[in-house]
């Protein structure tokens, strides 16, 4: 079988070519004509990109008018939870029209994959997902949401301004952090967790 | 291993000053190791592009070598056979490092509560900042990165002086 070689020969280049300067500025032009569009970055820390209705963020237990928790200890939030993330410890209610209110409602927020079927199986509407997003910490026991920190972020995010308010964000709090300060500065304290 | 650490080796005057200077240059040039094994994995290169800049704090020099890096990022499941990988990866990284557990897998196993799933990478690696989220968003990396950038700001070198064991 024949076989057809072609041979390629070096291209000649001319004195202005062998400079490379018209592809260094042809490749400046490319650059350059990027500067005057529009930007894609969100700077996040100052700017926060706002997410629409039915984003499925950081939860929180819902109130009624008069301030108490809706939420009836009827467990059909865990049981639907594919994660097992929730906990509920029932006792006895102080109010007539229901029997149950959770002594102990934690929220396993590191095993929680945020799918909101827990959202979509409360009869009462007691549980909510909310927009929050941004909410990093240094010790696993600062993601045991519990019942008074499931509370303050509805304090936070009753009227859907949680991102428009940029004080907001600095008012957030879980478990830990009350008084975890002191371990939040410690680089130490991480490592100490698990000697080699 | 901390070259500095060596030269003024305590808690000295010196230590002090070099490791204000050292820390400045280090928190803002982060070099992230990303060990992206599933979904995680892509919102960490989301974060990496152009919406959420990463290079606006200093660490969009991601390096595949972890030889040369100093800030692990894990993203993804980390089930019982890839966990010695992931432990040879740390173990590789020079001193100081950093670990971020990016997602419900690898920083408590999720919904994957099996028998080849590692329950939490922080029962081998000494995890220090956790991101929730099944993935994340990347505004919720940048936020641990920033968290990051806090805890090299107050690190210092006396830690080094002490010899570590490492198995």
């Amino acid at each position: 079988m024949a076989t057809s070689v072609k041979v390629l020969k070096r291209p000649k280049l001319n004195l202005l070519e062998q400079t490379y300067l018209p592809q260094v500025m042809a490749g400046l032009v490319t650059t350059f004509k990027h500067v005057p569009q529009v930007k894609d970055t969100v700077s996040y820390p100052e700017e926060k990109w706002i997410p629409r209705d039915g984003y499925r963020g950081l939860h929180r237990l819902n109130k009624d008018e008069d301030g108490r928790i809706k939420c009836v200890a009827c467990e059909m939030c865990s049981s639907a939870c594919p994660a097992h993330c929730i906990t509920i410890e029932a006792e006895v209610s102080p109010w007539e029209d229901r029997e149950k209110i959770p002594k102990r409602y934690d929220i396993d927020l590191l095993r929680c994959i945020f799918c909101g079927m827990c959202e979509e199986a409360c009869p009462e509407d007691a549980i909510e997902l909310t927009e929050i997003y941004d909410f990093c910490g240094y010790i696993r026991e600062d993601f045991i949401a519990d019942k008074d920190t499931l509370l303050h972020i509805y304090d936070l995010t009753a009227d859907g301004n949680y991102y428009r308010d940029l004080e907001r964000s600095q008012k957030l709090f879980f478990t830990g952090h009350k008084g975890a300060e002191d371990r939040e500065v410690s680089p130490e304290y991480t490592r100490n967790l698990l000697k080699w | 291993m901390g070259l500095e650490s060596k030269l003024f080796g305590g808690s000295g005057f010196m230590s002090t000053t070099v490791d204000q200077a050292l820390n400045w240059a280090r928190k803002n040039s982060l070099w992230p190791m990303p060990f992206g094994t599933a979904c995680c994995g892509i919102e960490m290169m989301a974060t990496l592009s152009s919406r959420t800049d990463m290079a606006r704090f200093g660490a969009e020099a991601v390096r595949f070598s972890p030889r040369q890096c100093d800030l692990l990022l894990v993203a993804g499941r980390v089930p019982i056979k890839m966990m010695p990988v992931l432990k040879r990866i740390y173990d590789q990284m020079p001193e100081p490092k950093w670990v971020i557990s990016m997602g419900a897998c690898c920083s408590s196993g999720g919904v994957f509560n099996t028998y080849t799933m590692v329950q939490g990478i922080d029962h081998f690696l000494p995890v220090d900042v956790y991101i929730p989220g099944c993935p994340p968003r990347p505004e919720a990396v940048v936020d641990a990165l920033i968290k990051i950038q806090k805890l090299v700001e107050k690190d210092s070198t006396a830690r080094f002086a002490e010899p570590q064991i490492i198995a």
